[in-house]
């Protein structure tokens, strides 16, 4: 959805202006499964002066500096992970746009699924309560509430 | 003396030219001048409308209850006139105002002197209270049955957050400041925000977002009435399906993703049969408090954003105490009147109405883990003094679980008995839907081969829904022949419905189709070179130096075939805004049903060559048709007549249904 949102933006908004010419031909690899492990990687990586963008889409020349060393790294036999790490050792791991699941971040991941328990049980328990509520509730509309309808329904 | 000193300094500085003389000069001084005066007459009106008719509800005195209407039309005038005055000096180029010589310039386009009006946080905030009082006043010459006491009450909650931002635009970001000294010409408008999708999705966005403030003034002024019924709910419901078709609309035009999350569904399968439950006040006070956190956001510059065009602390704690005192006073209200309101009626474990709430659920959620995502660097770095960052990665991951999951159930819902269902049954209704989905989801497995599965399952996704949509609409038309005819004659809060669901399937498919298919190209090419991307070969033909109004452009021509039969020539651009030092990029689109064809120049290469981006981007244009179907879902809901409440109701009132 936020994939979706982007896109929105791009195409209705910036479609005509992105400043779009991010990876330059010269940076491609001659392997292509290199190449492309290099792309997927570069969209999980922030390009540190940029405004939220990933070293993937930006135009700026630390981004491309950053793309030039994830692409040394990778053809120098480095797996994905120990990429990651070189990078994440040297910049923070403020580099990453996917935040690791360790000490306190643990919050952020688990907030969407606890969050859901937490509703979900309020939820049941509100549901509940109404399939349960007594009968005297299914007599509608109180005598004052249909008056006013009825004024409201006929202005 | 500023008139005395555009005199002397810069006799055309007002944008009317050398020897028109001083009298259209003094009047163009005059009418800013005026605008502001209205202003502050206008938050003076503001602040009456907010205290007179609240204690003229409160102690039952026609009188005072009475001011609110006329008060509201007036505010809204005064303020659309200040806003007008505004325009007036971007229109001709009254170099004398601050805002002006900062984000305009004489040789700008005139469709985007008059778009710079709102497109700086001064002038974007005068908007914004704009649409606030315009509101105000709709709710005062439409709102004629509602009861006093409640319209009273509505009018003086909206008021209280007009006067807020009077105050906030009057004390820290005030448009009409002069310059002592105008200079000659401006500074320019930011390259990007001219553009046509972005000049104007900020009006829609605002009638969107400010529209829920409505829903806001009403759920406030229904607690501090403490009642809340069946024709409470009938009164907000146009309000809040208004705004979000307009959200809809400016999120369409090119908005910003956070905003489309909160505002896409809540409202929309909301109906008022159960109305006393605590779900439209949370949602609407929500919704609202979300916006108000959304200019937080982009205004104080605590979060770093392509949007964050105004970077200022101190504006942002004023918007935050704003917003403070808003959604916490609502709460503390709903806290204090709760249990005064306790809910009726009677609804089975399994029935549409715990699908609405299951899916307010999924909407909260997944609104809660957007929220927490966009805040959590800040929160990590002030309470764990970690410095991370949280990206699209993250989002992609934690929200869209959410959103299939809704999306799974919405056919369910939508085809769910009121009060009392059985899933069993529902589930055989959509039987042909699901038969029909699964096939469209294989048959896209199987023509891709070994790319990632989430094209076949947005594509089941899609046709589910699209198709769940379908089988909702003909289950409506009954037994037996006429049919057809049954159809036609179905209420249009049915159709609307049915139409917006499936536009959402229609976006889901699309988003689905242009992340699994997109096909991109990256290269050098000489001019003269062709170069094959997908089915479509393109030839780089020529590439010229040019001049627009206000930029200097490099233009190239592309000769596009498609299987050797040529369609069209692109003209991608690269422009450099010398007057605001920035280059822009403008990418040539070739429009298709089925896909687009979209080229992006960059720099020239030592040898001659120029950089050539391609992408083919599969349905992206299905993307825009789903918002645009959500959008006419929502407006023909709001147009069927039963739930126009003062709109001829009297006439037809066999049709007025009160639980559906």
């Amino acid at each position: 959805m936020k994939r979706l949102c982007a896109t929105l933006a791009t195409i209705f908004a910036l479609g005509l202006l992105a400043p779009a010419w991010a990876v330059q031909p010269d940076e491609v690899l001659d392997d292509p499964a290199l190449e492309a492990r290099a792309r997927e990687l570069s969209k999980e990586l922030r390009c540190l002066v940029c405004r939220n963008e990933n070293i993937d889409e930006s135009n700026a020349d630390l981004a491309r500096d950053l793309r030039i060393l994830l692409r040394e790294r990778l053809v120098a036999g480095d797996s994905d992970e120990a990429a990651m790490a070189y990078l994440v050792e040297r910049f923070g791991e403020y580099v990453l746009l996917r935040p690791t699941v360790n000490g306190s971040n643990w919050l952020l991941w688990a907030a969407g699924p606890l969050m859901l328990i937490v509703a979900a049980g309020l939820g049941v328990v509100y549901l509940r309560g109404r399939a349960r509520a007594p009968a005297v509730a299914d007599a509608g509309l109180s005598d004052t509430e249909k008056e006013r309808l009825r004024q409201i329904l006929e202005e | 003396m500023n008139a005395r000193q555009c005199d002397e300094c810069n006799p055309g500085a007002a944008g009317i030219g050398i020897g028109a003389g001083k009298t259209l000069e003094y009047k163009t001084i005059m009418i800013t001048e005026l605008g502001h005066f209205s202003l502050i007459l206008a938050f003076m009106v503001a602040i009456v409308q907010m205290v007179v008719p609240m204690i003229g509800a409160h102690r039952r005195w026609p009188g005072w209850m009475a001011v609110a209407e006329p008060a509201a039309s007036l505010q809204f005038f005064l303020t659309a006139f200040s806003f007008g005055a505004l325009m007036y000096a971007f229109v001709t180029s009254d170099f004398s105002l601050k805002l002006v010589v900062d984000n305009s310039h004489s040789a700008k386009p005139m469709l985007y002197k008059v778009t710079g009006t709102w497109g700086n946080h001064e002038g974007s905030m005068l908007l914004w209270v704009l649409i606030v009082t315009l509101f105000g006043a709709m709710a005062a010459w439409f709102g004629g049955n509602l009861p006093p006491t409640l319209k009273a009450r509505v009018l003086s909650v909206q008021s209280a957050i007009a006067v807020a931002f009077f105050a906030f635009i009057l004390f820290t970001s005030n448009p009409f400041i002069r310059m002592a000294v105008p200079p000659f010409d401006g500074s320019d408008l930011n390259p990007l925000l001219q553009d046509p999708g972005l000049a104007f999705h900020p009006p829609f966005l605002y009638l969107g977002y400010v529209g829920l403030s409505m829903a806001y003034s009403f759920a406030v002024a229904a607690l501090i009435e403490g009642r809340v019924d069946a024709a409470w709910g009938r009164w907000v419901r146009p309000w809040t399906l208004a705004a979000w078709v307009f959200l809809t609309i400016g999120i369409g035009l090119g908005s910003w993703w956070a905003y489309y999350e909160l505002g896409w569904g809540g409202f929309w399968f909301w109906d008022p049969v159960e109305n006393a439950s605590f779900m439209p006040w949370l949602l609407a006070v929500l919704a609202f408090g979300f916006s108000l956190i959304g200019t937080f956001i982009v205004r104080s510059g605590l979060l770093t954003s392509v949007h964050a065009f105004a970077n200022d602390p101190e504006r942002g704690v004023v918007i935050l105490l704003i917003l403070a005192v808003f959604t916490g006073g609502a709460l503390m209200l709903f806290a204090l009147r709760a249990a005064a309101m306790e809910a009726k009626g009677v609804f089975g474990m399994v029935s549409r109405e715990s699908m609405l709430v299951t899916n307010n659920i999924l909407l909260a959620v997944g609104c809660l883990v957007v929220f927490v995502g966009t805040m959590w660097p800040i929160v990590a770095e002030m309470a764990f003094d970690r410095k991370l960052s949280v990206g699209p990665p993250f989002f992609e991951m934690a929200f869209t679980p959410f959103m299939v999951l809704i999306g799974l159930l919405l056919p369910v819902g939508a085809l769910m008995p009121w009060k009392r269902g059985r899933f069993g049954k529902t589930l055989y209704t959509l039987r042909y839907a699901a038969i029909l989905a699964v096939l469209a989801g294989v048959l896209a497995w199987v023509i891709q081969s070994g790319r990632s599965p989430l094209g076949p399952i947005g594509l089941f996704l899609g046709a589910w829904v699209v198709a769940g949509a379908m089988t909702d609409l003909w289950s409506r038309t009954g037994r037996g022949t006429g049919r057809g005819r049954r159809l036609m004659r179905l209420p249009r809060a049915d159709w609307g419905r049915v139409v917006a669901h499936s536009g959402l399937g229609v976006t889901i498919f699309a988003v689905a189709g242009l992340m699994a298919w997109e096909v991109e190209d990256i290269r050098v090419a000489q001019i003269g070179d062709s170069f094959d991307v997908g089915r479509y070969t393109l030839t780089l033909d020529s590439v010229q130096e040019g001049r627009g109004p206000n930029y200097f452009t490099t233009r190239a021509d592309v000769s596009v075939a498609d299987q050797g039969r040529p369609i069209g020539v692109l003209n991608p651009e690269k422009r450099v805004y010398p007057v605001a030092g920035m280059p822009t990029t403008e990418a040539a689109i070739d429009y298709r049903f089925l896909r687009d064809v979209y080229v992006v120049i960059g720099d020239e290469q030592d040898n001659g060559g120029w950089v050539i981006r391609t992408y083919v981007k599969p349905l992206v244009g299905w993307i825009w048709a789903g918002s645009l179907l959500m959008a006419l879902g929502g407006v023909l809901s709001l147009s069927d007549r039963r739930f126009r409440v003062a709109a001829g109701a009297g006439r037809r009132r066999e049709k007025a249904v009160p639980a559906e």
